[in-house]
């Protein structure tokens, strides 16, 4: 099998995206590097990201799974909420 | 629809949920079943295996008209280090020969929905599309929901909205997670011919595999690898808890690439599609993470109640769900009858679920959360297996060490005395 990016398979997902309201948010100026590498590594939609000394993050592609809630809430994670009702990922597998 | 009152409103149409929805609707009560997915299952993620008995007992026969992927009829585990794999297989027309004692692979987004249309022709009221935000509590009782400020109300609103469940732990029954306490599992479902899945795993017809690993699977984190042969797709996932993130370089999408490239794995995938990436929680602290189960006017069940056994080589939640959802709807039957919807007129679901396999098996197990978080499992244990396998199964022309000799020298070289006594005492702790 060839070899696909986190991206490539998210790209097979579908997603209705709230585009204007994020589910999650982030303490962008949070520097505990610890922490931040924790969500970095665990993210399964790879979405977080650490750049120029800020920590960001896109809700568009996430999975909903609850880990960096679990891991970093009131650190790295601001806010966890689920989307609204019918927004987000709809797995067809699952 | 807010000044209509139900006599009980579920929140979540997984497996626990929706159990609880039927059982309530078929004995003559008003049911609202919602969940945040715009159908039942398109929010829920399973490795995946339902072992079927609890199940069985609503729906006899299930498996006859449900959509199941294959019966599970061969088992494999492994111990895996990055070139080698220990594996031991059992497989036996006896597994799953009567109905009560089968095990079934699922996607949940397809058999979810055929419980949820079980459901409907129940008479459940299934709204699916909205999050239900908090329940409404009046006096110190829950009495009803809100979704996105609109209100409604019920006697009883039972709690199955899964793992992470915010009702829960917004009425201060259940805590925020710990990493302790749940895995992240990653999943891939990869398209393959259905004859192309009989050949390579050896199985006729409906018959299935189920899979699973440790080791080299999470590079030696807590957690391990799970493979599973759907109909005409291949659940391949890996596990890995959550308070052992960081103890490798490699990141969770990275693990589950990785363990695909496993040179014991990849030939059973090798040419196959890709159709789906997902990802769930789940719970794995056993009977040391269960919140409150009962309040006045509320009930909690399944994943959101931490229902579910990991012993290694089986991986139980499904049939938990079903159960606590049984249960539960049975206590609010009970409730009703009595007209007291209280947390003691509630607590006949903590008897039940006292009585039942749910906490009996969960306390016998108790112990199985300290033995899968040994680095000895994941890391030296595998190791060592390979080191002494790979002795025993090399002849290379050299003089060789007595095997014996060379089994007690790796074993002191992986594991020193006292690593191996607290592993026997964890091992014999669990038993």
């Amino acid at each position: 099998m060839a070899k696909m990016s986190v991206d490539d398979k998210l790209g097979l997902d579908l997603f209705h995206t709230d585009e204007h309201n994020p589910h999650i948010t982030v303490n962008e100026d949070y520097d505990d590097m610890e922490e931040i590498r924790k969500v970095l590594l665990a993210c399964p939609a790879g979405l977080y990201h650490y750049e120029n000394g800020k920590v960001t993050f896109s809700h568009e592609g996430c999975l909903e799974c609850g880990t960096c809630r679990v891991l970093s809430i009131d650190k790295v994670v601001k806010s966890w909420d689920h989307p609204m009702g019918g927004a987000g990922v709809q797995f067809r597998q699952g | 629809m807010s000044e209509e009152k139900f006599d009980a409103i579920i929140v979540g149409g997984g497996l626990a949920g929706a159990t609880a929805a039927y059982i309530l609707a078929n004995a003559g009560m008003e049911v609202l079943l919602a969940d945040r997915g715009d159908f039942c299952g398109s929010k829920n993620v399973t490795g995946g295996r339902l072992y079927a008995h609890s199940l069985e007992k609503v729906f006899p026969g299930f498996a006859e008209e449900a959509p199941i992927e294959r019966k599970v009829t061969h088992e494999k585990i492994s111990l895996m280090t990055p070139k080698s794999s220990l594996d031991i297989g059992f497989s036996s027309e006896k597994l799953g020969e009567d109905p009560e004692s089968a095990s079934y692979t699922i996607l949940h987004s397809k058999f979810d929905p055929w419980l949820a249309e079980k459901c409907e022709e129940a008479g459940v009221m299934l709204v699916p599309g909205i999050r239900v935000d908090s329940c409404v509590v009046e006096d110190g009782k829950v009495v009803g929901i809100d979704a996105g400020g609109e209100i409604m109300y019920s006697d009883v609103v039972i709690i199955a909205d899964g793992v992470n469940s915010l009702l829960a732990q917004k009425l201060g029954m259940k805590k925020e997670l710990t990493p302790h306490e749940v895995a992240v599992g990653v999943k891939e479902v990869i398209k393959l011919d259905e004859e192309v899945i009989n050949q390579r795993f050896g199985v006729r017809g409906n018959e299935g595999v189920a899979w699973l690993s440790a080791g080299d699977a999470t590079a030696g984190a807590f957690g391990g690898g799970l493979l599973y042969t759907n109909k005409d797709t291949i659940s391949i996932g890996i596990v890995a808890t959550l308070a052992d993130i960081g103890y490798t370089d490699i990141s969770i999408p990275d693990l589950l690439d990785r363990y695909k490239e496993h040179p014991a794995i990849k030939p059973y995938i090798e040419g196959g599609e890709t159709i789906e990436y997902s990802a769930h929680l789940v719970p794995e602290a056993g009977v040391h993470m269960i919140p409150e189960l009962v309040r006045d006017g509320v009930l909690v069940t399944g994943d959101a109640a931490g229902f579910v056994v990991n012993l290694g080589f089986t991986v139980r939640g499904m049939d938990f769900a079903v159960e606590s959802g049984r249960l539960a709807a049975e206590a609010v039957i009970r409730a009703k009858e009595a007209g007291d919807f209280s947390k003691e007129g509630l607590s006949s679901y903590v008897d039940a679920l006292n009585e039942s396999f749910i906490m009996k098996d969960m306390k016998a197990l108790k112990g199985f959360p300290a033995i899968l978080s040994r680095r000895e499992v994941f890391k030296d244990l595998p190791e060592m297996v390979d080191d002494i396998c790979t002795k025993l199964f090399t002849v290379s022309g050299k003089p060789s060490m007595d095997f014996i000799m060379y089994v007690i020298n790796s074993m002191a070289s992986h594991l020193s005395v006292a690593q191996l006594t607290s592993l026997v005492g964890d091992i014999m702790d669990a038993f």
